[in-house]
């Protein structure tokens, strides 16, 4: 009987190896981030990892939430593949940017567009394809330029990873993904990208509680699945959320 | 020293930019401010690269707790409103309709542009380090480019320059430069001055930009409304 549903996060990690390449759900805040997935793997002593994700986390742009910064600031990091790899803040710089500068992690800047397109190629087979966005700028570096009507346009490499890790609202025991709201962004694609894609979600269901027609990411592209089961560090409504339960208990969350 | 227009009402001459039905992606800093500033009645559909369409303007300060949701955020992590008729999607597709064609109009920030349209927005002045984020694929691909800024570095320096000395976000983008001292179009064949803020003069307004301006022949005042 196909089972992919684990108990814990540990578990769904456990045998992520060294120098593997793990994509992240990730974009400018705590929403879509598979939190647990992230620290059960800050917990591993794995190491050498490339991580394929929107940052490389501690952007600092909202809340100030525990994302993959934590596997920055463990040193398991390697390289990061990723758009907007640094704080937006000067004066608080997160564990990547200084590891980046001091040349100890490799950075491979991507325009977010082309980020996408790359995995999303992954996942579809598409080896490599052409894009106007970078011709011309840093971006043009090493990369073979054809014209298209005229235009320049860029040849971009596909990405595959060995681990996706991805935040979805409900999945039913086959695997069927939904999401909610913005949570979506990245996750559908680097779980079609990824040899071993694992879920973090908040609601476990039985086949045929989905309706088929709302499925976004077929159950085929999901191996393992781990319900949120505690009280979740983010929840969905910020009255409930870690900022307030931080301030009360004037600690860190999680 | 002359007045300057706010970031505020720079926001406000760009919202006259706006149409009904447009689909437009708004930047951080300034540009973000556009959309309170869109004409009443008037639907504009916003876009957001982390995959969402037709969304409700940013969660106010007072509205925290009983509306923000970290599942509706916009680009730059703010919260925002739901709104009905809006819609969620992966960022291969929001990407997707930036690069198709499908954004009639972005608002970006700046930190150099020259008369060819070449921006620079995205690598951190004096830090050495950038984030390119979504800004590289809006400026190459939407149907229309409008660089928001205000017209000089505080330091005093032209921001509209001759030629761009750090990374360029996209050679030749910008279709329109709106600053809080003037309204200037990139024509292919230079800079248009086609409008200037209230006691601006065209001379000064030329003394405070490096390429030759062409002065159109309709010049007016600034409208904000």
């Amino acid at each position: 009987m196909l089972n992919k549903v684990l108990d814990t996060f540990d578990q769904a990690v456990a045998d992520v190896p060294n120098g593997a390449l793990i994509m992240i759900g990730n974009f400018a805040g705590p929403g879509g981030t598979p939190y647990y997935l992230i620290q059960a793997l800050s917990r591993k002593s794995v190491k050498d990892l490339t991580i394929v994700a929107n940052t490389a986390g501690g952007i600092g742009l909202t809340l100030d939430y525990n994302d993959h910064r934590v596997l920055f600031e463990n040193r398991q990091v390697k390289k990061v593949i990723a758009s907007f790899p640094f704080s937006t803040s000067a004066s608080r710089p997160s564990a990547a940017e200084k590891q980046i500068l001091a040349g100890e992690v490799e950075l491979e800047i991507v325009p977010q567009g082309t980020l996408s397109e790359r995995i999303r190629a992954g996942g579809a087979g598409i080896p490599a394809f052409y894009t106007p966005t970078g011709a011309g700028t840093v971006m043009e570096k090493g990369k073979e330029r054809r014209y298209f009507d005229g235009r320049p346009c860029l040849l971009e490499q596909a990405l595959k990873a060995d681990f996706a890790f991805v935040r979805a609202y409900k999945a039913d025991t086959m695997g069927n993904l939904v999401y909610r709201g913005t949570m979506r962004q990245f996750n559908p694609i680097i779980a079609m990208a990824a040899r071993v894609t694992i879920a973090e979600v908040d609601q476990v269901v039985e086949p045929g509680d989905l309706d088929p027609d709302h499925v976004v990411t077929p159950g085929i592209f999901v191996k393992r699945i781990v319900e949120v089961k505690e009280d979740p560090g983010f929840p969905r409504h910020l009255e409930r959320s870690f900022r307030v339960k931080q301030s009360l208990s004037n600690g860190e969350m999680g | 020293m002359k007045e300057r227009l706010s970031r505020e009402a720079i926001a406000m001459r760009i919202a006259r930019e706006l149409f009904d039905g447009a689909v437009v992606n708004l930047g951080i800093g300034i540009p973000s401010l556009v959309s309170s500033f869109a004409p009443e009645g008037m639907t504009v559909i916003y876009h957001t690269e982390n995959g969402a369409l037709g969304f409700g303007p940013v969660v106010a300060a007072d509205d925290m707790k009983e509306m923000a949701d970290i599942d509706l955020v916009n680009a730059s992590g703010q919260y925002v409103t739901p709104k009905p008729g809006m819609c969620f999607f992966n960022h291969a597709d929001s990407f997707a309709m930036i690069r198709g064609g499908h954004i009639d109009i972005t608002v970006l920030g700046v930190i150099e542009v020259n008369d060819n349209g070449d921006l620079a927005n995205w690598m951190f002045p004096g830090r050495g380090v950038g984030n390119i984020g979504g800004g590289m694929d809006l400026a190459f691909n939407a149907r229309k480019v409008i660089a928001a800024t205000e017209h000089t570095t505080k330091d005093g320096k032209p921001k509209i320059v001759k030629q761009c000395c750090v990374p360029l976000t996209a050679p030749g983008c910008v279709d329109l430069i709106v600053t809080d001292i003037a309204v200037i179009e990139v024509t292919g064949k230079g800079l248009l001055l086609k409008e200037y803020a209230p006691d601006w003069t065209v001379e000064e307004i030329q003394a405070l930009t490096e390429p030759k301006l062409v002065v159109a022949p309709d010049l007016k005042e600034i409208q904000l409304l």
